[in-house]
């Protein structure tokens, strides 16, 4: 079979879950944006690639979405949050590299594993799709528990996001609505983050969401 | 496979002649390392000259060496040289072929290392236990990510023989594959470490700080000192030629009779290697080297993306 149409989604699908990989054990925090940017550029090339060949010119809407929202504002203003915070320097080591690694290779695994079954009866392609999405998620899931700053937070979200816009593509029929609906609660969640951001920074003079800790109620 | 004087002569190259270029590759790094610093450097076969002399050089052992001590330099060099005959350099086709498959090379590999750390702890010199700890912390990394390589090309592939592995991917036509991707970073990670370059370890540094492989034959001399020398020069040569084989197999030959066109494929695995020569030799200067504490999570990334790598090629029934 030398196909290279579905060849070249599969690759662009699963280069998503690489970028999250990646993104796992990014120390710096603006190579992380780097990397996440770069995801969404992944993003809008998968999902251009799907508008091609499902021909339906309303994913090239989502595309353009995914790489001027994603691709450009988001990583800019948080570059921006950054520096404004004086954090752009710093980093946010990964506790236990190997260990947060093998969750994640585990997690791409389950999603794998889950994914397969569920969806026996669809086409090769949109399982494989479906798969990487789920993977892509737990992914961004994963980073959003095991990171420490509220920076690295924010991009597990919005790379969860990512993994969401994925699955909804792979699948045919997804109104633009939808999409267009979703990124705007993707901008409006990045506007409360930043917020948030500054308001924690103000009360802590950190964003390390540890802190946080110290003004729970007791645990048992 | 039958014995034909073309496959007995090639194989016979492969064991005598590209051996002896190890040393031409390693002096070609160097030379474009001290050019990139804006150095003049040695000579590209100051190599060759180096080992010359300490071929010449008398053997001066500690006083409390063992057995394992003095025979440790020929088996580190013997392992790597039969795992050199067993990699297809230019031809796919070695009469040798059915005697080790990738991951017997990997163990064979692992063996010299043994010897070396052991060798490194044998005198009882507080460096040479410090640089075999340390390599065996690395190799507990590289050899994981290795079988990685192994597992996902085998996959592809079907077969664990590296010069099968080698012709498949010659005649089969060209499909994208992720997995790919990932197996080439491992390896060129795995590669990195094995063979104590620049981000892991520095190989013309005697720092004792930093030290890897240099601690552990620094007490070797001689013609002793030569042997691992040139083991570690051949295993640089060996990776890059697996590195080579399994994701540059253009110009290979795989059809034995005719003579001409197997000097072709030598000339062209002459140009791979000198090329990955430059390029290492760029990366290096480009690079700084890193902590020692920091190679387990670099050569951990490797492992991982290696083990994603076999995962997402599970996924990939699609693309058979």
């Amino acid at each position: 079979m030398n196909d290279l149409a579905p060849q070249i989604s599969y690759m662009l699908a699963s280069g998503m879950v690489v970028c999250s990989f990646v993104l796992l054990y990014q120390i710096r925090l603006s190579s992380m944006l780097d990397v996440f940017a770069f995801q969404a550029v992944v993003l809008a090339c998968s999902v251009a690639w799907q508008a091609h060949t499902q021909d339906s010119p309303q994913l090239y809407v989502t595309a353009t979405i995914a790489l001027v929202v994603k691709g450009g504002v988001i990583p800019a203003f948080l570059r921006r949050l950054m520096i404004k915070l004086k954090i752009h320097r710093e980093i946010d080591p990964v506790v236990g590299v190997g260990l947060t690694l093998l969750a994640g290779v585990a997690l791409a695994a389950l999603a794998i594993l889950v994914m397969f079954p569920v969806t026996a009866h669809a086409a090769t392609f949109t399982r494989d799709d479906l798969a990487f999405a789920l993977a892509v998620i737990l992914l961004g899931l994963w980073m959003m528990i095991s990171r420490r700053n509220a920076i690295s937070q924010i991009i597990g979200f919005m790379s969860l996001e990512n993994g969401l816009v994925l699955a909804a593509t792979g699948a045919k029929g997804m109104p633009l609505v939808v999409e267009i609906s979703v990124a705007f609660s993707i901008l409006i969640a990045l506007f409360v983050f930043g917020t948030f951001v500054f308001r924690i920074r103000e009360r802590f003079d950190t964003v390390d969401v540890h802190v946080l800790d110290r003004f729970r109620e007791d645990r048992q | 496979m039958e014995i034909t004087f073309n496959n007995a002569l090639i194989q016979t190259t492969q064991m005598f002649v590209v051996p002896l270029l190890a040393p031409l590759l390693c002096g070609i790094i160097r030379k474009i390392k001290a050019r990139l610093l804006r150095r003049r450097g040695a000579s590209v076969l100051q190599p060759y000259r180096d080992l010359w002399k300490l071929l010449c050089k008398d053997v001066v052992p500690a006083p409390n060496a063992s057995w394992i001590y003095r025979s440790a330099p020929y088996i580190i060099f013997s392992t790597t040289w039969v795992v050199f005959c067993l990699v297809p350099t230019f031809s796919t086709h070695l009469l040798l072929n059915g005697a080790a498959d990738f991951i017997a090379l990997v163990g064979l590999l692992a063996s010299a290392r043994f010897a070396l750390a052991l060798a490194g702890m044998d005198i009882g010199t507080s460096f040479g236990g410090i640089g075999s700890s340390r390599e065996v912390m690395i190799s507990t990394f590289a050899e994981p990510a290795t079988l990685m390589v192994v597992f996902t090309v085998a996959m592809i592939a079907h077969t664990t023989q590296l010069s099968l592995i080698a012709d498949f991917f010659i005649h089969e036509p060209l499909i994208l594959r992720i997995s790919t991707a990932l197996t080439l970073t491992t390896l060129i990670t795995v590669l990195i470490a094995e063979n104590g370059r620049v981000p892991v370890d520095n190989p013309a540094t005697h720092l004792e700080l930093t030290m890897v492989h240099e601690a552990m034959i620094l007490e070797y001399s001689g013609r002793h000192l030569a042997l691992i020398e040139l083991a570690a020069m051949l295993k640089l040569m060996l990776y890059m030629s697996i590195f080579a084989c399994l994701f540059l197999p253009f110009g290979m030959i795989s059809d034995t009779s005719h003579l001409s066109s197997a000097c072709v494929a030598l000339l062209i695995y002459c140009l791979k290697m000198a090329v990955g020569g430059l390029m290492l030799g760029v990366a290096e200067t480009s690079v700084a080297k890193m902590r020692v504490f920091r190679v387990s999570e670099f050569l951990g990334i490797g492992l991982m993306l290696g083990l994603l790598a076999v995962l997402l090629l599970f996924a990939s029934e699609g693309i058979k």
